[in-house]
Parts: C-alpha cells; structure tokens; sequence
C-alpha cells in the first residue's frame, strides 16, 4: 500500500470517528441536502432521523398544514374522548432541536433529473435526495355523485383528520334519536384498516348515550371484516347490542348527497349521517414525480432504502407506498418505514452501504369504547430472496380481549410517536 | 526502516478496519432499536406511558425480553412482538439501549 493511500483510509477514519462529536451543533460544512415533502407519521419522523443521525446533512421539510394533526385517536373526537386540539402538535421542535427546516408550503412539482422540487409560492429548490410522504389522496372521481365540493361538504370522508373530523362530530350531535349512521368502508388496500370499524364503535358509544334507538350502519365493500374482526365483532355483541349492523359485500356505486343515499349495485340506503370513506391512491405528488407503479394508485419502492422502483434519488413513504404483503398503512408502520429510509439516505450519502437487515414493527390500537382498546401487532423483517417485508413466524398478534388497560397503552402510544417524530 | 514503517501502516489499518466493523455493528444495532422508538422514545426516552428503555442494564433487559419471549412475563403486547426478535437481534438492541444516557 502507498503512504498516500494509507493517509486517505487514516483520514477517512478520522472523519467517521469525528461525526458522534457533530451531534449537538447544527453548523460545520453540509455534504448534501435532503428535502422531505410532507410531516405525517412518516415524513416527519424521516426528517427528524436523518437529522439525529446526520448532523452534517441539510434537511428541509415541505409541509402543507400549519401544524401537525394525528389520524390515530381521532375517531375518538366522534366519541367525544378528544378534542382536536388533543391531537395536535406542532412543528417548531424539529427545526429548534433538529435543525430541519421547515417550509410551510406545496409542492407542485418534481424535475427528478434535475433535482429540484417547486413551491407553490414559486421558487425551487435543490436536493440530493429526495423523500415523498405524500400520505393518501381520494379517488372521487370513482363517485360521480361525491364529485363536487357541494357534495363533499354534506357527505363527509373525516379521513384525514381536521375540518372534517369536528364536522362530522357536529352532524351526529344534530342526528336525530332513532336516525341511521352509515360508514361506506372501500376495497381494500385503504388507509387505516381497523380504524373503519373503530369508527362504528366510538359513534355506537356517543349514539348509546345520547340517541339510543339509533342505528350504525356498516357497508363494506370487502367480503369481511379486513381487521380484528373477532375484536370488533365482540365489541358490537358485548358493548352496543342491536345497535351496529354489518353489511359485507355492499360497494358504494353512487351517492345522493341531497337525500344522503347510498347506491349500491342492488339497492339504495337512505342515512340520517352518510360518511363515505372513498377509494384511496397516493398523494397527488407521487403522480407528477412519476412515482405511481402499481394498479395507477400506489408507489413501488425497494424495502431497504424505500427509493422509488422507477425515479432515481427519490424515496417513497408510508401510505403512498405499494405495501408488502399484510403491511397495513398504518401510522405506526409509516414512522418505521422513515427511520429505514433515514439510514438508508445517510448511509448512501456518506458513501456508504444500505443496510441489509432491517426489522420493523407495527403496533396498531383501536377504541372500542372511551376507555377500551385492542390491538394488532407484527414484526417484519426484509425477505431477500422475495425482495419483500415478510412477517417473522410467531411474532405478533391480537389482544385476546379488549381492556382499559390496553386503552392506556394506546394513549401512551400516541404521545410516545408524536414524540419520536416531533419531539 | 522500510519493514518498521510496513509493519506501523498494518497495525494502523487493522485498528481503522476494526473500527470500521464496529461501526457497522453500531449502526446495526441502531437501526434495529430504532423501531423501539416509536413506542418507547427516541433513543429511549420515553416521554409517558411506557417504559423508558434508556440506560436501561443490558443484562435485565436481555432477561425481560426472554421472559416475553417465552411467556413467563406477563404482557399486554410485548409478548407477543418479542417473538420477532432473534437472541442476537436482543443482545444488540439491549446493548444499544445500556449505552444511552437515562
């Protein structure tokens, strides 16, 4: 070996050994720049990793809404368990703790080639690497009469969590006693997918003590129930007897939004609130980046670095993703997907290798009550001859009952994720 | 002089590729324990609920694993997502978890 060949490795070494001591300052020399559009479960957790894990990389993150607000527990604001503001959080600790920097904006759109994404307000910025959580957009044009903005406001999805969510709060309270709540559930793969049935619950629980001779209507798409389905049956039975019905094979075809009408292929069902959880791709961005490769709803990516299959540099997360067999789009497997990503998108930009082995969970808790919950737990880990997640044999579960005990466990999982992604 | 010099720049680069393995394994067992994260707070630090894992022994926590893992522990969950997890994949988590500061 040459003398100057040695300095280069003993430098090198040097350098990594240097990095650790990096970790409190967020100044010194950048080797490149990240740039996160969207701060749900995945993209903010992604930003925050890369910056934990990398104070030598720049992270900018593009985020549409002026703060953060969770999907998960939300149904329980329909319950009346939560307020929104229970499930808000803000922004300002990844930029004064993390150093990401955090652009209130949308983006519309991506030059792969070039790398550069453009704001809304106009003007664009480069990066090296980029990472898409562009969560879930809705498929209305599926439902010619939800079509319209006029429509949208009567019949609501309250699937992302916000406006909506408070609004259909309002619509049960105004519901008469005696009138019928409907929940149109969509084919699977959809976002969330206990949290249809979680619904049903949590507005039994309101409807038992405020209207008790009311009615929750479930109309699935699916041919069963698509998660915990023994804990969600149970919780029907046990907790709110006669009062949810459950209608498998029912897909939505077309709404009334005048008359909140349900069309389904043999019949139509008249509610006093229709809630219509639509067909569900990735958000709209992921189609003008080009990253849309499967069924022309969702992104393909490779599950040790989460880079597109069809766009170099770019990076797909949590629910706009084409996920693994059993990998449902939940909160908790999109803040996993971020930190595989995270080191996936340090390591490259350090020159280094992606790892090879990772190992992901999923924890998913649903109310059936004020106080009680069930879960769903996995693990999975990277099946390389498959090129997939597959579940590790054994692992993983569901609650044998639910419990309030479980219910606090939920509550704990909530600020423990919204800490580890925005705090 | 030639032989010396060879023999320092040997030691020098198996002490780098030393640290270069222990590197690796030390982003190893970040990775995994990173997805404790979620529930359990970044690096550990649990802010509610649960528990902080954080400068945690690595010895109790390598035994409270295996008591889930073999059910001897009672448990909501962990039971449950123990499983996942093979005897080595514990020992570098619980190794990465001693190390950070409670």
């Amino acid at each position: 070996m040459e003398r100057r060949e040695f300095i280069k490795l003993a430098s090198a070494a040097a350098a990594l050994a240097a990095l650790p001591g990096c970790a409190t300052s967020s100044g010194g020399k950048s080797i490149g720049r990240v740039v996160v559009v969207g701060g749900g479960y995945a993209g903010a957790a992604a930003a925050k990793y890369v910056r934990l894990w990398a104070p030598d990389i720049e992270v900018v993150l593009v985020e549409r809404d002026a703060d953060f607000v969770s999907c998960p527990l939300s149904n329980r604001v329909l319950s009346g368990g939560k307020s929104i503001k229970d499930l808000t959080v803000s922004y300002s600790k990844l930029g004064s703790k993390y150093g990401v920097q955090v652009v209130h904006d949308e983006v519309t759109a991506v030059d792969a080639d070039k790398r550069t994404i453009t704001l809304a307000r106009g003007n664009t910025i480069s990066y090296d690497r980029l990472i898409v959580a562009p969560g879930i957009d809705f498929m209305y044009d599926a439902i010619a009469g939800l079509n319209n903005a006029d429509a949208q406001k009567k019949v609501l999805h309250a699937w992302k969590a916000g406006p909506q969510t408070v609004a259909l709060r309002k619509q049960l309270e105004a519901m008469r006693d005696g009138g019928v709540f409907a929940i149109s559930i969509p084919k699977a793969p959809f976002r969330c997918p206990p949290g249809p049935y979680e619904r049903a619950c949590l507005a039994a629980f309101y409807l038992k003590q405020h209207k008790p001779k009311s009615k929750v209507l479930i109309l699935d798409a699916n041919e069963d129930i698509v998660a915990k389905k023994g804990l969600f049956t149970k919780a029907w039975k046990d907790l709110y007897p006669g009062m949810v019905e459950y209608r498998a094979n029912s897909e939505l075809v077309d709404v009334d939004a005048n008359t909140l009408t349900a069309k389904l292929q043999f019949e139509d069902v008249k509610a006093d609130v229709l809630n219509v959880i639509p067909p569900q791709r990735a958000g709209k961005i992921a189609t003008s980046a080009g990253l849309i490769t499967a069924n022309n709803r969702w992104c393909g990516v490779d599950y040790l670095s989460y880079e597109s299959v069809a766009q170099k540099n770019i990076h797909v997360l949590g629910d706009a993703t084409l996920a693994a067999p059993k990998m449902p789009k939940s909160g908790h497997i999109a803040n996993q997907h971020a930190k595989v990503c995270a080191a996936a998108v340090v390591a490259l930009m350090h020159g280094g290798e992606v790892y090879t082995e990772p190992l992901i969970a999923n924890t998913c808790y649903s109310y059936v009550s004020d106080t009680e919950a069930v879960h769903v737990a996995a693990i999975f880990k990277y099946d390389a001859n498959g090129k997939t997640m597959a579940s590790v044999p054994d692992s993983g579960g569901l609650s044998s009952a639910a419990s309030d005990i479980e219910g606090m466990y939920a509550e704990g999982w909530a600020q423990n994720i919204w800490a580890d992604m925005l705090g | 002089m030639k032989k010396t010099t060879s023999a320092i720049y040997i030691s020098g680069l198996l002490a780098f590729f030393a640290g270069a393995a222990q590197a690796a394994e030390d982003v190893g067992s970040r990775n995994l324990a990173a997805a404790c994260a979620a529930c359990h707070g970044t690096n550990g630090h649990a802010v509610t609920g649960m528990s902080a894992l954080a400068g945690m022994d690595k010895a109790y926590m390598v035994k409270t694993m295996q008591e889930f893992k073999t059910g001897k522990r009672p448990a909501t969950v962990m039971h449950q997502l123990a499983k996942g997890y093979s005897d080595d994949q514990i020992g570098q988590i619980a190794e990465f978890f001693a190390k950070q500061q409670k």
